[in-house]
C-alpha cells in the first residue's frame, strides 16, 4: 500500500454503473450449501483452501434466502427434485444456479434408474453445466468464473428491449 | 448351534409345517409356510439355546417364471453366534402375510421396505408407508415387470437419445 499513500488524493473513478453494480455482484456470489451426493464431497475441497472459493467472494450460505448460486452437487431424485424447485424458488433474483457432475447434468451412470431425475435442467434454469464424476474443484472454480463472466455481460440500466414499466409498477 | 440342528429343532416342534431344508450351502436356509411364519420366528427368538435375537436383513425377491414373490429374513444369535436364513413363498398376485413386527422392531422399517418396492402387504403392520420413494409414486419398482410413467409430478422421466443409445 506504501506507494499508493498519498500519491492520488481525492482522486475520482470513472466508470459505467452497470459495471460497477455487476463487478460488485460478481464478486460476491453467496452460494447455497446443496450437496446431494459424492459431489459435495469436491464442493467442500473447492470451498477449502486449496481451491478456496472465498478469493472470488464466493461464501457458503445454509438458507436459501440469502443466495445468489445454487450449485446443484450430485444425484437428483424425483423425491429431491421437488424440494430443490422449493429450494431454488426461495432464492432471491437474481439467481443463477451451477449444475455439477454427470448425474446432475443428465443423469450420469444412474440414469436409467426408476427413482432418477434425468437432469436438473428438467427442475430449474440452468446457467452452467460442469462436466466430470465427479469434477474436480478446478472444473467447479470455471465453472463460477463463467458465472463471473455472465453476470458481467448483464445490463442493468441500458437494455436493448424497452423494460415493461407497467409490469414494474404494479 | 450348527444349522441342522436348528432344523432338528424346528423340526420337531413344527412337524411338517417347515421344510426344504438345504444345509450344504454357505448360508444354510429352509422354507417356512406363510401362515406359520409368526410362530416359528417367535420360537427361534425365544427357544432354548435358540435365541435369534437379531433380525439381520429382511428382504424379498421376485420370480416372474414361477408366478411368486420370495421373502427372505436373516436371523443372528450374538449370544449363541450362530444364524439361519428362512424363505417364504408369497403369491404374486396378492402378496400378503402377517408382520413380524412385535417380535423384532427392526422389521417395521424392512417391511416398509419390501411393501414399497415390492408390494408385499404386512398385515398387523402398525405404519405400512412407503419408505423409500414419494407417497404418490405409482408402483413397485423391484418388480420385474415394473413399467416406469411417463412422467412423475409433471417432471418428465423420459431423456429419449441417451437413454435409447444405452438401452440399443
Amino acid at each position: 500500500m506504501k506507494p499508493l499513500i498519498n500519491s492520488l488524493p481525492e482522486t475520482v473513478f470513472t466508470t459505467k454503473v452497470d459495471d460497477l453494480l455487476n463487478w460488485g455482484r460478481a464478486s460476491s456470489q453467496w452460494y447455497m450449501l446443496f450437496g446431494l451426493a459424492c459431489c459435495a464431497i469436491e464442493l467442500m475441497q473447492t470451498g477449502g483452501p486449496r481451491a478456496d472459493l472465498d478469493r472470488f467472494g464466493a461464501v457458503p450460505r445454509a438458507t436459501p434466502r440469502q443466495s445468489d448460486l445454487m450449485i446443484v452437487a450430485g444425484t437428483l431424485t424425483y423425491k429431491m427434485a421437488k424440494r430443490t424447485k422449493l429450494l431454488y424458488d426461495q432464492m432471491p433474483d437474481p439467481k443463477y444456479v451451477i449444475s455439477m457432475g454427470s448425474c446432475a447434468n443428465c443423469g450420469g451412470l444412474f440414469q436409467l434408474a426408476y427413482s432418477v431425475c434425468k437432469g436438473v435442467d428438467k427442475i430449474v434454469p440452468v446457467d452452467v453445466y460442469v462436466p466430470g464424476c465427479p469434477p474436480r474443484p478446478e472444473a467447479l472454480t470455471e465453472g463460477l468464473l463463467r458465472i463471473q463472466d455472465k453476470m458481467m455481460r448483464e445490463k442493468w440500466l441500458v437494455r436493448s428491449k424497452p423494460r415493461d414499466e407497467a409490469a414494474l409498477e404494479a | 448351534m450348527q444349522a441342522p440342528e436348528i432344523y432338528a429343532r424346528l423340526e420337531k416342534q413344527f412337524a411338517g409345517r417347515v421344510g426344504d431344508f438345504k444345509g450344504d450351502v454357505l448360508e444354510p436356509y429352509l422354507s417356512v409356510d406363510a401362515s406359520n411364519i409368526v410362530d416359528v420366528c417367535r420360537f427361534l427368538r425365544d427357544g432354548a439355546d435358540l435365541n435369534f435375537q437379531v433380525l439381520s436383513d429382511q428382504t424379498a425377491i421376485d420370480w416372474p417364471k414361477e408366478e411368486k414373490i420370495q421373502l427372505v429374513y436373516h436371523l443372528y444369535s450374538y449370544v449363541q453366534h450362530h444364524q439361519i436364513v428362512l424363505k417364504v413363498d408369497l403369491s404374486r398376485d396378492n402378496p400378503r402375510i402377517n408382520t413380524v413386527e412385535g417380535l423384532w422392531k427392526v422389521a417395521n422399517w424392512f417391511e416398509r421396505e419390501i411393501f414399497d418396492l415390492f408390494g408385499v402387504v404386512f398385515d398387523g403392520h402398525t405404519d405400512l408407508r412407503r419408505i423409500l420413494l414419494p407417497e404418490d409414486w405409482v408402483g413397485h419398482p423391484l418388480r420385474k415387470d415394473y413399467i416406469e410413467q411417463e412422467e412423475y409430478d409433471g417432471i418428465s422421466t423420459q431423456r429419449a437419445p441417451l437413454v435409447e443409445k444405452l438401452l440399443r
